[in-house]
């Protein structure tokens, strides 16, 4: 029951994004659809990961987003029209693209499901250390290269 | 299997706002919505394949989608800067 009410609040909130005229109001919902999202992995039974989306995603990203609407929206500009002219191909490439995979998918037969492990917490912990220690390190010289990249693009010199 | 379908929904919204929206924002807002999606698909299969490198990769595209993110808002704050505007349909500089 409350994977439908969470799925809900996210396709609502996700649709809200897409459609909404004010911008500031489309980042909103982004929030909300996050958090929704976020529940969504608690419920699947993926808190890490549902943590991790909370922390980056809401606290981090969506804040950026909102301070870089405030710098380049005026206040006083009236709302233009905001989609294009692309609205009825883009909604017809859309349904198409979601009848073909799920199609796709309710003729493939997935493997049963193994169980998974006790403590997925700790298991993911020790596989960032071990088995996947050099992709950690690069993502974090990654994020390294786009925060100093960011400065140097706003910078004024 | 909902949690596929769900995501395949929340990937199509994504795919409608990104070719619908012309502010540059809400472009960078819709391409997150994609990843979270994409995420979801990879976060299911971890926990109902039993395997734990699924979510790792899920936290390493939360951790792109970041870079991404901030590398984007910084372009689209220079864009700003020289247009006063962020509408990519009247960004035509490039066009011949």
């Amino acid at each position: 029951m409350s994977f439908f009410f969470l799925a809900g609040v996210l396709l609502f909130s996700a649709v809200m994004v897409v459609t909404l005229r004010d911008i500031f109001r489309c980042a909103i919902f982004l929030i909300i659809a996050l958090l929704a999202m976020s529940g969504v992995y608690f419920y699947l039974g993926a808190p890490f990961v549902g943590v991790i989306q909370l922390l980056i995603y809401v606290g981090a990203i969506m804040v950026l987003v909102i301070f870089a609407i405030m710098l380049t929206s005026r206040i006083s500009d009236k709302l233009k029209e905001v989609s294009n002219t692309l609205v009825i191909p883009a909604f017809v490439a859309a349904f198409v693209f979601l009848y073909f995979m799920l199609s796709s998918l309710f003729r493939t037969v997935l493997p049963s499901p193994t169980p998974a492990p006790i403590d997925a917490v700790a298991g993911i912990g020790t596989a960032l250390m071990t088995k996947f220690a050099l992709p950690f390190e690069v993502i974090s010289l990654v994020l390294l290269a786009a925060l100093i990249g960011a400065i140097v693009l706003v910078r004024k010199d | 299997m909902r949690y596929i379908v769900l995501s395949l929904i929340l990937f199509c919204i994504g795919l409608f706002g990104i070719i619908t929206r012309r502010n540059a924002i809400a472009m960078l807002m819709s391409i997150e919505l994609m990843l979270n999606a994409v995420n979801l698909n990879l976060v299911y299969f971890s926990v109902r394949g039993g395997d734990l490198t699924g979510q790792i990769f899920a936290l390493f595209v939360i951790a792109v989608a970041a870079a991404e993110a901030a590398v984007g808002l910084a372009i689209i704050i220079n864009v700003y800067r020289k247009f006063t505007h962020i509408d990519v349909e009247r960004m035509t500089s490039l066009k011949w």
